[in-house]
């Protein structure tokens, strides 16, 4: 294929992956900025996202996007309350220890994974996307749906932008984020926010993973990659910042593709995740964060 | 900070490593063979603590330090002829090169940032591992062959695939470590670690060089962590990438924050429980990694700061 | 050998020194032998224990179910049929976690603390050869279910055996001629850039060439990956077959994303049934598929033409026509290997009747026996087919089914010979000290 399609091509499915990307890092961004702790188990509430979205379109029946639609909402509402029980069970009485909570995530993380394999099991299973349009362009076809992702994460990322800085809600979660005694102090009820953060971060995991599952497919194991990745993307953006957060999965999700286009795939990977590694390591806050803390 | 008791800790570490070199003589089978490879992964852990228990720099990139000395040691035999001990010391010679230039790039950052760049050196190491197959043989591996996993010195001969000689080289390998690590975090180095751990800007204003001294801790941890590594090639004969691959390194960090962070023997503890709760409830039901992370949990949330942590806490606050 | 012999002695020496110290001659004999007989009835009909390490959880643990689906209906039928030389077969199931440090952590746990008689059932590359070592020396044997040329390599020890499925490398070499005369000459190949992946790369261009064929180009896909379709602009325009080995989770990403970007127009393909194990060849997005070919190890589909033991057998591990659990048509098998299971066993079966295999002191006698077996007959023991055994690389060599997706089904279109997977042996492992 000539040079102009591939990169075109790459872009696009760069495009898609920074999409998918920015819904999942912004949810441990926002649990990471709010009440400085990290979150493990972010990844599970992905994966728990997509299986809960292959059971509730697999359950319903009928055309795929009633299925689709409805779990769009559901699932991410099932994975919040987990995530919320979770948060009141376990992170409160840790007092929010960073590396307290780091080893019970980890507990959660192997709970949560045990629980779907052994109630969805080992195999992969595909959700239908609600419409399959296959975009012909003049050189390679290409999934109408999958250009939906990404107009629904933009949709849903101004969504959380209004919600943080146009609301009383998200004014409440920055005053937590920038002191948290002094919110306290003003009579903001700290430990309810916590809560809804925890839960608002696995939520929009969820979200990103029912977006995602059409394109891809649930299995138990497929938490780890997002996890990862929203890492790189939350600590490149800026801890806590909306708009690093943005920018990095854009960022991240380019370049992958774009440098695969010259280079062999698992050399493309290597450069691709050592260049952005050199990036934090000269400049470790980030690329829109204030001094780390 | 209690003044430091010299005689409790010295008796106690002599202790420790005398229990072990005895329990060979009287551990059935299987558990023997479980404590060799326990003490193995336990230097693991210790190389891990140094850095993370108290340097307090939390790395989750100690998977490559591990394999570095792994993939030093088995490619050394591989593909040069190296005998065990020659394989044994490249190992070191690997783990502390990465060390040096893993410890001037990540150390420009600290705290999440920290975190995050070793992971993804970690993740690049892996990769390396995976696209060099041609050497390595990628995640499907290579065995070391049982007839070249001897040691002769002099007319001394040692079988390392033999259960007593295994235990022993695991045993010497692990009490010395111990002895290093217990005397390095007895040493000024040590005490200035700790003091970085606890505020860096004050330690930094009373003239030490937080940076050269943070800078050693990497290197000393990576070798450590190396040796685990090259020692587990060597005795358990194979190498694959798997080991480089990001689990890896979060075991480490779960066995030192269940033995106690910034306790000498806290590692040896948490690996030995850590094995344990896998291997038994893995006995009972198949759904063990619930169990594993309900014990986490539970753990985390009565003793926060592991098990030879809270009893420093609550009733020997001597404990190095 | 010398230990049992000891031991046989040691019971001739314990019944003749309590026979004397009675002092009652024939009587005596009377009297002691219902307690003598007994006791060596308890010794004959107490159960063979195998070990099997199965990946219950970590990414194998589709395959693993399966193996244990498979494992269960074998030993039933062993069992049933009056077990081992007389003595039933007990399964001790550990899970390795699809992990090689737990693999060969569960192999010394077999061999000491369960004390079971071998260990069995491995499928993950990485598992097996990072608990052979572990095998060899503690002298247990380890008998794998995993397709991998890494046993046939001879670069194990002499404790390891392949002796129920075909290694990877024969099975490319035998398809390779069909897929050269049937599918195309020019060959794309995509495929995980990993050992599995690895294999095909390295033996699929010489076998093609011997054809007549070639490869133009292969695209190594990074294990890490998850979405494919930005990798397939790198495929040449003239391709004819594009062959694709791909595995894991992401395998059915891989298909429609190939699908999307083709549409209809689109090369030949050709892959390992492997990618699409346990998955349903009709979920939404695989209809692209529809007229590709597959290696099948055994077929999942039942064919018209199955011999009575293939029927038996699908009946015996309860799949049903459509290869999917007899009840849960969603719940799809990995038909193409897990047949390895049943045979393995009964080689296992075979190899210590003919060794005459007592306990655990009878191993080294075991490993002989195995070794020298030659070939196993069509059968209800072995309904894949029947195969040659090359002792020396501890290896089988069976036939290989290409079947073709038609009407959402896997058709068997083509079943090559055994010759055409043999290759020359790489090494001898019964030079190797017992």
């Amino acid at each position: 294929m000539a040079f102009f399609p591939h990169l075109l091509l790459a872009t696009l499915e760069g495009l898609v992956t920074s999409a998918v990307l920015a819904l999942t890092a912004l949810g441990l961004s926002l649990v990471f900025g709010v009440m400085r702790v990290v979150n493990v188990a972010h990844g599970e509430f992905f994966m728990l996202g997509a299986v809960l979205a292959w059971a509730i379109t697999t359950a319903l029946g009928g055309h795929p996007a009633i299925g689709f639609l409805l779990a769009l909402v559901v699932s991410p509402l099932i994975v919040g309350t987990v995530a919320l029980v979770a948060e009141r069970l376990v992170l409160r009485r840790l007092n929010y220890n960073p590396e307290a909570t780091i080893v019970a995530t980890i507990g959660m993380l192997y709970i949560i994974q045990q629980a779907a394999l052994t109630l969805y099991g080992p195999d992969a299973r595909p959700v239908e996307p609600p419409f399959s349009y296959r975009i012909l362009l003049p050189w390679f076809g290409y999934s109408g749906y999958k250009l939906s992702i990404v107009a629904a994460s933009i949709l849903l990322l101004l969504a959380t932008w209004f919600v943080l800085t146009r609301t009383k809600i998200g004014l409440i979660m920055r005053a937590t984020q920038y002191d948290r005694e002094t919110a306290q102090a003003f009579g903001i009820p700290v430990d309810r926010v916590y809560a809804g953060v925890f839960a608002l971060g696995a939520m929009l995991a969820a979200v990103a993973a029912v977006l995602v599952v059409p394109i891809s497919q649930a299995h138990y194991l497929m938490g780890l990659d997002p996890l990862l990745l929203s890492f790189i993307v939350v600590i490149i953006g800026g801890l806590g910042s909306l708009r690093g957060t943005v920018v990095a999965a854009v960022l991240i999700g380019l370049s992958d593709g774009i440098i695969s286009v010259f280079f062999s795939p698992t050399l493309a990977k290597m450069i691709a995740t050592l260049l952005v590694a050199l990036v934090l390591v000269f400049r470790p806050q980030g690329l829109f964060g204030t001094a780390a803390r | 900070m209690n003044r430091p008791v010299t005689l409790p800790i010295y008796a106690l570490h002599a202790a420790v490593i005398v229990l072990l070199f005895l329990l060979q003589f009287i551990l059935p089978d299987f558990h023997h063979g479980v404590l060799a490879r326990v003490m193995v992964l336990a230097v693991f852990a210790m190389g891990y603590n140094l850095l993370f228990g108290y340097a307090g720099l939390l790395s989750l990139g100690h998977a490559m330090f591990f394999s570095a000395g792994l993939y030093g040691a088995g490619l050394a035999v591989e593909h040069f002829g190296f005998g065990m001990l020659p394989a044994f010391g490249a190992g070191l010679v690997a783990g502390g090169l990465l060390g040096l230039v893993i410890g001037l790039l990540a150390l420009r950052t600290s705290g999440v940032a920290f975190m995050i760049v070793t992971m993804m050196f970690a993740q690049v190491f892996y990769l390396v591992t995976l696209y060099f197959a041609d050497w390595t043989h990628g995640d499907e591996g290579f065995v070391i062959a049982q007839p070249l996993r001897q040691i002769a010195i002099g007319s001394l001969h040692f079988d390392l695939t033999q259960p007593t000689t295994r235990y022993m080289t695991a045993f010497l390998l692990f009490s010395i470590v111990l002895i290093v690590t217990l005397f390095i975090v007895r040493s000024a180095h040590g005490r200035v670690l700790v003091a970085i751990r606890e505020n860096e800007e004050r330690t930094r204003m009373l003239g030490y060089d937080a940076f050269a001294n943070k800078l050693a801790a990497v290197i000393v941890s990576a070798v450590i962590c190396a040796a685990a590594g090259a020692a587990y090639a060597i005795l358990f004969g194979y190498v694959g990438s798997t080991f480089a691959s990001v689990q890896y390194s979060i075991l480490p960090l779960l066995w030192v924050l269940l033995g106690g962070a910034a306790t000498t023997l806290g590692p040896l503890l948490g690996t030995l429980f850590m094995y344990y709760v896998v291997d038994i409830t893995s006995g009972f039901i198949s759904a063990y990694l619930f169990i594993v992370g309900l014990a986490l949990i539970l753990l985390v949330l009565f003793f926060p700061k592991g098990i030879l942590g809270t009893i420093r806490d609550r009733w020997l606050g001597w404990l190095p | 050998m010398a230990g049992n012999r000891d031991s046989k002695s040691l019971l001739n020496g314990t019944l003749s020194r309590r026979a004397a110290l009675k002092g009652f001659g024939a009587a005596a004999g009377l009297a002691l032998a219902p307690g003598y007989v007994r006791y060596a009835q308890a010794q004959s009909s107490a159960p063979i224990k195998i070990g099997f390490q199965a990946h219950r959880t970590g990414i194998g643990a589709a395959y693993g179910r399966w193996y244990e689906k498979t494992t269960t209906a074998a030993v039933k039928a062993i069992n049933d049929a009056g077990g081992i030389g007389g003595r039933p077969i007990e399964i001790v199931v550990e899970d390795d976690g699809t992990d090689p440090k737990r693999g060969a952590e569960v192999v010394g746990k077999f061999a000491t603390q369960h004390k079971t008689d071998i260990v069995y059932g491995t499928l993950f590359s990485h598992v097996v050869i990072g608990s052979a070592p572990t095998a060899g020396e503690l002298k247990i044997p380890y008998y794998v279910v995993s397709e991998g040329h890494h046993v046939a390599s001879t670069k194990l020890n002499r404790y390891v055996f392949q002796p129920g499925i075909t290694d990877v490398k024969s099975q490319i070499q035998a398809m390779a001629p069909w897929v050269a005369s049937n599918v195309g000459k020019k060959v794309t190949m995509i495929f995980p850039d990993f050992a599995f992946g690895h294999d095909h790369r390295d033996y699929l261009p010489p076998a093609l060439k011997a054809q007549g064929a070639e490869v133009i180009a292969q695209i190594a896909i990074p294990p890490t990956e998850s979405s494919f379709t930005k990798y397939f602009p790198q495929i040449p325009a003239e391709t004819e077959v594009i062959y694709h080995v791909m595995v894991g989770p992401a395998v059915l990403t891989f298909v429609k994303e190939l699908g999307e970007f083709y549409g209809s127009n689109r090369p030949q393909l050709f892959g390992f049934i492997d990618s699409l194990e346990a998955v349903d060849i009709n979920s939404p997005g695989l209809e692209f598929l529809d007229g590709s070919h597959f290696w099948e190890g055994s077929p999942r589909y039942a064919q018209e033409n199955d011999s009575e033991a293939q029927k038996a057998y699908r009946a015996a591990v309860g799949i049903d026509d459509n290869g999917a659990a007899v009840g849960d048509p969603k719940d799809v098998s990995t038909a193409a290997h897990m047949f390895g299971c049943w045979e393995t066993l009964y080689v296992i079966k075979k190899a210590m009747e003919d060794a005459g295999y007592k306990g655990p002191e009878d191993r080294a006698k075991l490993v002989e026996a195995t070794e020298a077996l030659t070939k196993f007959d069509e059968g209800p023991e072995h309904p894949q087919g029947d195969k040659i055994f090359n002792g020396k690389i501890h290896q089988c060599f069976g036939h290989q089914n290409i079947s073709k997706v038609e009407g959402g089904k896997l058709k068997v279109v083509h079943r090559t010979s055994i010759e055409e997977g043999l290759y020359e042996p790489e090494g001898d492992y019964t030079t190797m000290p017992l």
